[in-house]
Order: C-alpha cells, then sequence, then structure tokens
C-alpha cells in the first residue's frame, strides 16, 4: 500500500510539472491548469506525509532514496521557499524591470540583471517603516510577556492542582482560543474605545493576549503535562515549598515548552493584522504588517518594490528568533522530558 | 531515628477503596518491607506517610508525633522514587545538595554532607556530571544520595530497583542492605517482588486488594503463613495447593483427593479435627517433596506422573501430575527423573499446610 502511495505521488508530481508547462503555453493553458489543479494539492499533502511512509531506509537502493525520498522533499522545499524568492527578488529589482508589461521581449520574471537597494532605501527614508518595526517590537514583546506569564500559572494549575471545575475551567479557556478575531474585533473595539485606548501601543498590548493566553495555557498545560510529577514531589519532601519547587525545579525543566510558547507567542502578535488595523490610526502607532500594506498601496497603486522591501525586512526578527531556537522549539513541541 | 506507627489508615478515592485499616507500628531503626501485587496498596500507604497523598481516615505518626496534616517538607523524611526522579537539570552535586539547600543549611555544611554521602556511595567522581550522562545503576545512587545527605528520620522507598537489570538490581539489593546496616535509619520499602522483600526486610508486611494479609519477618512468613495468599505469594516457585477431603478413620485424619491420600501429621490433627468429612486446601511447597525412598512411610507418599523436567543446576523442578491436579517438585539435581515416569513422591509432615476453602485462612 505504501508503494502505490509513493508512486501516486510521483505520477501526480510528474502531472503537475506537465500542467505548469502547459499552462504557461497560452494555446493549451485550459488543460494546463485543469492538470494543476486537480494534481498540485494532493501531491502537495502526500509530500508532506512522505517521509513518515518510510518507503526508503539503509540498505535500499538508491533509486528509491532518490524517487521516494530526496527529489519529493526537494520540490516541496522548493515551493515553500519560492514566495521568500518572490519577495527578495521583487525588493532588489528596479522600477524599471518590475513595471515592464509581460509582452515585453527581455521579460524575465524569475530574475534580474540589475540589482538595486533604492526599495530598501526608500523604505527606511521616507516611510515611517523604523517606527512601525519598533512598534511592533515593543507590542510583541509586551503581549508575549503578558500571556507568557499568565499562561505559565495557569497551565500549571490546570495541570497539577487539584481543585473544583478544573477541568471545565480548562476547556473554557480553550473555548475562547476558537472565538475567531474577525468576530471579536467587534465588541473589542468597543471596549477600546471606552478605556480610551485606542491608536496606543496599549490597546494591541491588552488585547493581543485575548487570543494569546489561551494558546500558551494549553501549550505549557501539555508541557508540563508531560513532566513527571515525583520530581516535584521529590522537591517537596526535599523542603521546598510549592511555590520553590516551581519556580526551581519544574519551570527550569519545561524551558523548552515555555520557549517554544513564547516564540509561537511572538510570532502571532507579530503577524497579526485586524486588531492592528482596526484599533490603531496614525502612521506613526502602526505595526509594521498594517504599516506597510496601508502606507505602501495608495490609492490603486501598488509600490511593490517597497511593500516587499518590508515585507523582507519584517520578517527577519522572526526568522531570526526560530532560527536561533530551534531545538528547544522543536523538543518544546514534541514535549518530552527524559529523567 | 524514628518510630511510624498507622492507626486504622483508610485511603478511599472516588471508586476504589485503596488502603483498607492497616494497623502497623514500625520500630526506630527496623526496615519494614510492603509487599503485594499491584493495586494492593502499597505505594499509596507509602505517599500518605510521605504526605504526598492525604488520609481519608485513621492518623499516621512519626515519634508518637501525628503528621496527618504535616506538608512533606515538615515530615522529616527522604524518599527515592522508582523513576528516581533526579532534576534533570541539576548536576549530580546540585541535586544531592538541593534539600540541604532549601533548608538553608551553609555552604560548608552542605559541601561536607554531600562529599560524604558520595563517598559512601561511591559515586564522589561524577557529581559534576547531569543525570542524562549517567547509567541506570549510577542514577539509582544519586537518588539514594539524595535521600541520605539530609540525615532524615524515615527512608521511604517506592519500587527503587524495579527500573535495574535483573544483575544491577541485585547488586543494588545487597548495597542498600549494607546501607541500612550503617545508617540505621528506620525505613520503610514497596515492591511488589517477593525475593527484595524477603531478603531486605527486617519485618515484611504483605497486602491484597488494600489489606494487611501478615505481617512479620521473612521466615515466619514462609514458615506460618497466615492464609493461602501470603503462602502462595511467598516462595518460589510457588507453593503447591490441592484441594481435598479430610476423613476420620481409626483415629487418625487423612487428606485424600482421587490422586493422593495422605496422614494428617500428628501436630494438626486437633486442629483439623473440626474439618473431618469437609473439603479444604493442602499446600505443600516444592521443596518440601522429594522422590520417596524405601524408607518413608507410605502414608506420607503419592504417586505421581512427570510430565516437564526443568533442570535449573543447582536443583530440578518436576511438574508432575497428581490425579486431577498438577504440582510441582523441586528434587536434588541428582535424581534419576524422566519426563512420562510415574514416581512417588514423599512430603515433609512438618511443613504441610492445611487452609480453610471458605476464609483461606491457616488451620
Amino acid at each position: 500500500m505504501p508503494e502505490l502511495t509513493g508512486w501516486a505521488v510521483v505520477v501526480a508530481l510528474l502531472a503537475a510539472t506537465v500542467g505548469v508547462i502547459t499552462a504557461s503555453d497560452k494555446s493549451r493553458s485550459r488543460w494546463g491548469w485543469l492538470l494543476l489543479c486537480l494534481f498540485v494539492p494532493p501531491a502537495l499533502i502526500v509530500l508532506f506525509f512522505l517521509p513518515a511512509l518510510k518507503l526508503y531506509g539503509p540498505g535500499e537502493q538508491p533509486w528509491r532514496r532518490w524517487v521516494f525520498f530526496r527529489v519529493p522533499i526537494s520540490a516541496f522545499v522548493l515551493v515553500l521557499l519560492f514566495p521568500f524568492y518572490w519577495m527578495i527578488i521583487t525588493t532588489v529589482r528596479p522600477d524599471k524591470e518590475l513595471y515592464r508589461p509581460w509582452q515585453a521581449p527581455n521579460y524575465a520574471p524569475f530574475w534580474t540583471a540589475h540589482p538595486t537597494l533604492d526599495h530598501i532605501r526608500d523604505l527606511l527614508t521616507t516611510t515611517l517603516f523604523s517606527t512601525w518595526m519598533l512598534n511592533t517590537m515593543l507590542i510583541s514583546l509586551a503581549a508575549t510577556a503578558i500571556s507568557l506569564f499568565c499562561g505559565l500559572l495557569a497551565g500549571y494549575a490546570l495541570s497539577r492542582l487539584k481543585f473544583p471545575f478544573a477541568g471545565s475551567i480548562g476547556t473554557g479557556i480553550f473555548i475562547t482560543y476558537l472565538v475567531p478575531q474577525t468576530l471579536l474585533f467587534i465588541p473589542l473595539s468597543d471596549i477600546i474605545r471606552n478605556f480610551k485606548l485606542g491608536d496606543s501601543p496599549w490597546a494591541l498590548i491588552l488585547t493581543y493576549p485575548t487570543f494569546l493566553i489561551p494558546f500558551c495555557t494549553w501549550l505549557l498545560m501539555g508541557y508540563f503535562k508531560s513532566i513527571p510529577k515525583e520530581l516535584e514531589e521529590c522537591a517537596r519532601i526535599d523542603g521546598a515549598p510549592r511555590w520553590k519547587a516551581m519556580l526551581y525545579i519544574i519551570f527550569p525543566v519545561a524551558i523548552p515548552g515555555i520557549l517554544s510558547a513564547g516564540i509561537f507567542a511572538f510570532t502571532l502578535s507579530w503577524n497579526e493584522f485586524i486588531y492592528a488595523l482596526v484599533f490603531l490610526a496614525s502612521p506613526d502607532q502602526k505595526t509594521v504588517p498594517v504599516g506597510v500594506t496601508s502606507e505602501l498601496v495608495r490609492g490603486d497603486v501598488f509600490y511593490w518594490g517597497e511593500l516587499m522591501a518590508g515585507a523582507l525586512l519584517g520578517s527577519i526578527p522572526v526568522a531570526f528568533v526560530y532560527s536561533f531556537f530551534v531545538e528547544y522549539y522543536v523538543s518544546g513541541i514534541t514535549g518530552s522530558v527524559k529523567g | 531515628m524514628a518510630r511510624v506507627a498507622m492507626r486504622s489508615l483508610n485511603k478511599k478515592y472516588d471508586e476504589v477503596h485503596a488502603v483498607i485499616d492497616v494497623n502497623l507500628d514500625i520500630r526506630d531503626q527496623e526496615f519494614v518491607v510492603l509487599v503485594g501485587p499491584s493495586g494492593c496498596g502499597k505505594t499509596t500507604t507509602l505517599r500518605m506517610v510521605a504526605g504526598l497523598e492525604s488520609i481519608t481516615s485513621g492518623h499516621i505518626s512519626i515519634d508518637d508525633k501525628i503528621v496527618n496534616e504535616l506538608p512533606p517538607m515538615d515530615r522529616d523524611i527522604a524518599m527515592v522514587f522508582q523513576n528516581y526522579a533526579l532534576y534533570p537539570h541539576m548536576t549530580v552535586y546540585d541535586n544531592m545538595a538541593f534539600g540541604l539547600k532549601m533548608r538553608k543549611f551553609d555552604r560548608a555544611e552542605i559541601g561536607k554532607r554531600v562529599q560524604e554521602a558520595a563517598d559512601i556511595l561511591g559515586i564522589g567522581q561524577l557529581l559534576r556530571r547531569k543525570p542524562r550522562q549517567l547509567s541506570g545503576g549510577q542514577r539509582q545512587r544519586v537518588a539514594l544520595g539524595r535521600a541520605i545527605v539530609r540525615h532524615p528520620q524515615v527512608f521511604l522507598f517506592d519500587e527503587p530497583l524495579s527500573n535495574l537489570d535483573a544483575k544491577l538490581r541485585v547488586q543494588m539489593r545487597v548495597e542498600l542492605k549494607k546501607l541500612h546496616e550503617r545508617l540505621g535509619t528506620t525505613a520503610i520499602y514497596v515492591t511488589h517482588d517477593q525475593v527484595e522483600a524477603m531478603t531486605l526486610g527486617d519485618r515484611v508486611v504483605v497486602r491484597k486488594d488494600g489489606r494487611v494479609q501478615q505481617v512479620g519477618d521473612p521466615m515466619e512468613l514462609y514458615n506460618q503463613p497466615a492464609n493461602r495468599f501470603v503462602a502462595g505469594f511467598i516462595g518460589s516457585p510457588a507453593m503447591n495447593f490441592v484441594g481435598v477431603r479430610l476423613a476420620a478413620e481409626n483415629g487418625s485424619l487423612w487428606a485424600e483427593n482421587p490422586g493422593m491420600r495422605i496422614q494428617v501429621p500428628a501436630p494438626l490433627k486437633e486442629r483439623l479435627g473440626p474439618y473431618a468429612g469437609r473439603e479444604a486446601t493442602l499446600g505443600v511447597r516444592p521443596e518440601d517433596l522429594r522422590i520417596a525412598g524405601a524408607g518413608d512411610p507410605g502414608e506420607l507418599t503419592f504417586p505421581a506422573a512427570v510430565e516437564v523436567v526443568e533442570r535449573l543446576g543447582s536443583e530440578i523442578l518436576l511438574d508432575v501430575a497428581v490425579g486431577e491436579t498438577t504440582m510441582v517438585a523441586s528434587v536434588e539435581p541428582t535424581a534419576p527423573a524422566k519426563v512420562h515416569e510415574t514416581l512417588r513422591l514423599a512430603v515433609n509432615p512438618d511443613r504441610v499446610h492445611f487452609f480453610d476453602n471458605e476464609t483461606e485462612a491457616a488451620i
């Protein structure tokens, strides 16, 4: 059965490739698009699970490794990285090339002959981009800190203490996470107005925890549950009151979980769009996602170079945080403490 | 150094009555082992002594002081857990020093005590390592070290050897015994392994389904089991149980079933008298059966068909069919025994046990 799936993936990939080629040829484009739509999504989904199928292994013929692992995984990585490549290439591409019509004989969408840093310079000098970065950083850090603190205590209590309605409180917290922000921003904007917090960083610092706390609580709850309770019991017999056992034993052991909750919370608030769009109005209060999209799209004019430069610079801190803590982050998600 | 007493101790969870009316007096410096199959409430009892589990009713006292409401840290006990529960982010030294730091000992004293404990356990060269860099046996020693540095009044052990491989387990068992002789601290030890219980315990408490079945020193449990459960639990291979009917005849009492007919030994006759004409269970340990020789009186032997011969080197275990039941006999390694052969087995008359079929108590 896994054999069959493997071959199905290969066929789907081939079909998708044929689709791409045909779609780019105008005369046969309808069939190309059909092939693309039919085969690309399932191919991508199956590709994602392909390594788990274990179609290859030590001692297998090398071609199996290529067909079932290396080629599909490379294709997958290429697809995932393409938007980033597009972002970078658009950033460094001069306006003359960017706005060249695609029928032009020297049209080359995937490459540039004259890379330029003009867009980045424009972004940093003519817009408030550095202010937006600062705003976003401040808001994300503050919201993450608040959420992590509350999440830590709530997660610990829900996973370790016995008190009435512990289960239903846990579920209640989870349910608040399920309410979509696109609904929640309406009542929240009313509250923000009543507290006169509109158009200030506090509007976001105080509203982001509404979705970050449930998230952190649940992630940390799961992590705390994976820590053997004997560790804490031993600490309490050793003479530590509960808060000391928590501080000296449980929290240090839970660092991978805490870090991954922190990284996630930071990323979520860094990328958050709708609250920032609704609660902030003045250009100098905006965050990166909102600032870039609202200030660099004027009317129906898209300043693609600056937009992409903003997106590129805006994703650097998140990429940095992830690559720096990737090990902790992985063990935080898989959640295991080895004695 | 302390005495520990439990008085009508009970623990009820929502559905389960885990500990039922346990009364136990543990003397100063005594090594007491709680043993029983899983679910007998032995670990729960230990955790109640530690203060990790609330007490439903009854009380526990340490040195005549009732500790029911005392938090674990104030009971002056140390506990060794089955999974060792070493703090993974701390070095061996810090693991051992943690309890002392929490109790505000000064640095010099902590250093001295940790060094002393490390020397006793032979882990002096491991003090700078983290738990994950240690082998199972070394972790076990660190867990012991963490318990002994505090010089607590009572040691609690919760199946501390069950995560070790068989060879290491035997070795650590001996070391634990030596350690206890050296320190003399009162200890309560929980295990499901009857060999550990017999070898380590000054006294052994056999538990089943939340209740205490028998308390006694190891040989007492072996020689005079109070009931059928204890008789079957202590000793390996386990005691043989055979249903018999007791019949009085010519002034003597006979235990008989389709496969055997044995005269009840004189010392037991009086106690078994009321059972004449009724059913009972005869229990005899494999090591109390031997291949009958010419001198064995006929009223203590019975025919047995050998089904399996297990040669263990120091002894031979014979699985034999006796009438409708099967029994195991442990005979000397030189015994001439062949499969499918029928031979006569003799019972050691001083070492037969009878159990009531209803109450399962020893008669």
